[in-house]
């Protein structure tokens, strides 16, 4: 399957399309100055990203999971430069966007990266015609000469989303949730991109709708060799979409790996943790793990390793030293100190079979 | 069933508006035994929550139930004035909504809703009910209830405040729940444990839950039986390993085939081609026939009734067993 989806090798083979490196964004939530005076109160920093590393590997997706508020959009909103990080660089096809700072430097890179969000009915303007939603980056980055040429595209583009040419006449309100999200994808396709975005873009939908989204999205991505970050809460969709998983916990990237090697060898005790709460389709029986503990305050986060609180195979190390991320076989990183000190034996979860070492290292990392 | 708790008899909900008359739901007809979970699912404009307002006798305006009878322990209820329908909701029948925010009130502590809603229902002293209500908190699983309980719903999280809602809905000891999307918009972690509650619940007091959801893991892991809803109709129904294991309607089919699975390597998920009707726009016949990859002649004209014995029941023309018309090839599928 990796092949299936792979572009043709470019120039540079080597270089992965993306590589996030130590990537942080903090927020100021203090309250406002005079407040702050006569309460006595601090500065607030809210770390919502905090020194994330990972690559994507050029027509490859990578998805991000984890539990509410650990950062998941925070990061894929300074990836496409919505947000400028407060630390850390994002190369996209080896230069850091994340630095670029004139519009003339970012111009370039603008079209070539779109972002499709998780609700279609707020992401669309309901007064404009889906043609010109559709053809607002054309004209915007100047991809066309003639108005024949723009509708030509637009034509097109609703072909690619499984629409009709006859829908771009209409206005959004007219079209069902996972129609919307069609025209979205449309319209974040228009300006040729390499690489998309996608936050949580089957959450708002339902299941039959969902596997429709899901299914042109591969289909795209093989057809054009689109490079996929991917953003969700279901383990299950993140599995069906995803080469490779990261696994974000309070702002950090715990575990990132090929994907089926993290599903089935989950080396985090939070990885490990998420794993157990997956609902069980199978109904072997098997009572979900209730999770001890909530996630934490990201503005006075735990000392140490974030994850200590609720974690079972905490010390007294855990809760003073930041652990740092390890390499592990076949490609990807994981950062817990039960695991570089030997303590946590790799857990076989069995069913779901790795692609051999070789293939992982060749698709990535 | 002669049991059964709930029971709802060809239950039918309409919209009048300037152009007509909406049916939303349409001839439903199911029931619920103590201590059993209904699941019910399907696609999104189905009626899986009118068919739970109905119940809880909340149906907005101008929506009203147009036909049919939904009786609790025998009595009718669908039929009951405005006040004693109150009473009988939250003392009988306890309903969770999907937005916690909207079924607590921001100005008061959690605390004081509690005690307030079970000096309504019961005839405990208020310091009982506040005993009470400290127990609720800490068997819904807020950790150090005893603090917490004079705290503001604000001062909690997503998921906490979901468990004070379900704490709410559990304080007069209800027979029946109403759980419409209860763990939608929390996390898996959070949701595991409010779904090992209402499962405890049903084992140890026997309460009846109706669980609406679009969550095939949820239903799998907490429902007995599953109902399956399309178009205002019910389309399947049955125990929850059959409907999720071998499905007989071509939609619940369509619906298992479209979940994607940790660990199957599939490339395309199977989908269902095109999107469910509008009520303006129900086509006559079975109204899945447009999108079925089984329709044939009569799909078109007549509309199957859901063929239902005791435990389980389907609406397709593909399980009618004195039909003759049935293609070979699609019966053999069947
Ligand atoms: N603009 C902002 N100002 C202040 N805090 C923010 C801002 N955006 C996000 N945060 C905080 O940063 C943290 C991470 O938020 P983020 O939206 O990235 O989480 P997420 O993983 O996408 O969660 P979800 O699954 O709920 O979408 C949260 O604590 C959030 O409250
Ligand atoms: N006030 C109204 N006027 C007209 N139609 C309405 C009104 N309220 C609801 N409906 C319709 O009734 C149908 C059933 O709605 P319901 O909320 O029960 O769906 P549902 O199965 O719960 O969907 P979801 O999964 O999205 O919650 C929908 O098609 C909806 O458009
Ligand atoms: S570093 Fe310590 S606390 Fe953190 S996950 Fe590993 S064992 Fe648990
Ligand atoms: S009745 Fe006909 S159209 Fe409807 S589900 Fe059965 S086979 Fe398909
Ligand atoms: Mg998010
Ligand atoms: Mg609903």
């Amino acid at each position: 399957m990796p092949d299936a989806a792979a572009p043709a090798p470019s120039a540079n083979g080597e270089v992965p399309l993306v590589e996030v490196v130590d990537l942080a964004k903090h927020f100021d939530v203090s309250k406002p100055f005079l407040n702050r005076l006569l309460e006595a109160e601090q500065r607030q920093v809210l770390r919502a990203v905090d020194g994330v590393s990972f690559t994507i590997p050029r027509g490859k997706t990578f998805s991000l999971v984890g539990e509410s508020g650990c950062g998941k959009s925070t990061v894929a909103r300074c990836v496409v430069g919505l947000y400028r990080p407060t630390q850390g660089a994002v190369l996209f096809d080896g230069t850091d966007i994340a630095g670029l700072r004139t519009r003339a430097q970012i111009r370039p890179f603008r079209k070539r990266l779109q972002m499709i969000f998780q609700d279609p009915y707020a992401s669309l303007n309901p007064r404009w015609r889906v043609s010109n939603i559709i053809s607002e980056p054309i004209r915007a980055h100047g991809l066309a000469s003639s108005q024949q040429e723009v509708q030509s595209r637009i034509d097109d583009l609703l072909t690619h989303v499984r629409l009709t040419p006859a829908d771009g006449e209409k206005y959004p309100h007219e079209f069902s949730g996972g129609q919307r999200q069609r025209i979205s994808i449309a319209r974040a396709l228009a300006s040729n991109p390499e690489f998309l975005v996608c936050d949580e873009p089957t959450s708002a939908l339902d299941v039959s709708v969902q596997a429709q989204i899901l299914n042109l999205m591969k289909d795209l991505q093989r057809e054009l060799g689109l490079t996929y970050l991917f953003i969700s809460h279901n383990l299950a969709v993140v599995y069906h979409v995803s080469d490779w998983v990261g696994v974000m916990y309070l702002g950090r990237l715990v575990e990132w790996g090929e994907k089926r090697r993290l599903f089935r060898y989950p080396r985090h005790p939070y990885t490990r943790m998420l794993l157990d709460t997956i609902p069980d389709l199978d109904m072997s029986g098997r009572d979900r793990q209730p999770v001890a503990g909530e996630v934490p305050n990201p503005i006075n986060p735990p000392s140490g390793c974030a994850f200590h609180p609720r974690c079972p195979h905490a010390n007294a190390r855990c809760t003073e030293e930041l652990p740092r991320a390890l390499p592990v076989e076949g490609g990807g990183q994981v950062a817990c100190h039960a695991v570089e000190e030997g303590r946590l034996a790799v857990e076989d979860r069995g069913t779901i079979t790795p692609p051999p070492i070789e293939d992982a290292l060749r698709a990535g990392a | 069933m002669s049991d059964a708790l709930l029971s709802v008899q060809n239950l039918r909900i309409e919209f009048p508006t300037r152009r007509g008359t909406l049916v939303a739901v349409d001839d439903v007809s199911f029931s619920i035994s103590p201590g059993e979970v209904l699941g019910v699912v399907g696609e999104s404009g189905a009626g899986k929550s009118l068919t739970g307002n109905a119940i809880i006798g909340l149906l907005e305006p101008p929506g009203r139930v147009a036909g049919g009878a939904i009786t609790l322990e025998g009595r009718r209820i669908d039929n009951l004035s405005y006040d004693r329908m109150r009473r009988i909701r939250g003392r009988e029948i306890g309903a969770i909504f999907q937005d916690p925010l909207t079924s607590l009130n921001p100005l008061y502590t959690v605390g004081r809703q509690l005690v307030e809603t079970i000096l309504t229902h019961t005839d405990m002293t208020p310091t009982q009910a506040r005993d009470r209500s400290i127990e609720l908190l800490q068997e819904v699983g807020i950790p150090a209830a005893e603090r917490r309980i004079d705290s503001y719903p604000h001062q909690f999280s997503g998921g906490m405040r979901q468990r004070v809602v379900i704490a709410l809905a559990l304080c007069a000891n209800p027979r029946l729940i109403i759980a419409d999307e209860p763990t939608t918009a929390l996390d898996v972690s959070i949701q595991a444990q409010i779904l090992a509650l209402l499962r405890r619940l049903c084992r140890d007091h026997g309460t009846a839950v109706m669980l609406i959801t679009h969550d095939m893991g949820v239903i799998a892991e907490t429902a007995n039986r599953v109902a399956v809803m399309y178009a205002g109709r019910l389309v399947e129904i049955g125990a929850v390993r059959s409907v999720i294991k071998q499905p007989k309607h071509p939609y619940t089919v369509g619906l298992m085939g479209a979940i994607p699975a940790i660990g199957s390597d599939v490339d395309r998920l199977s989908q269902i081609e095109g999107s469910m009707p509008r009520l303006t726009a129900i086509p006559p016949g079975c109204a899945f026939n447009p999108r079925c990859p089984h329709a044939f002649e009569r799909c078109r004209s007549e509309r199957p009734d859901l063929i239902a014995s005791d435990e389980s029941g389907v609406a397709c023309w593909l399980f009618d067993e004195d039909a003759s018309d049935v293609p070979m090839e699609v019966a053999g599928h069947a």
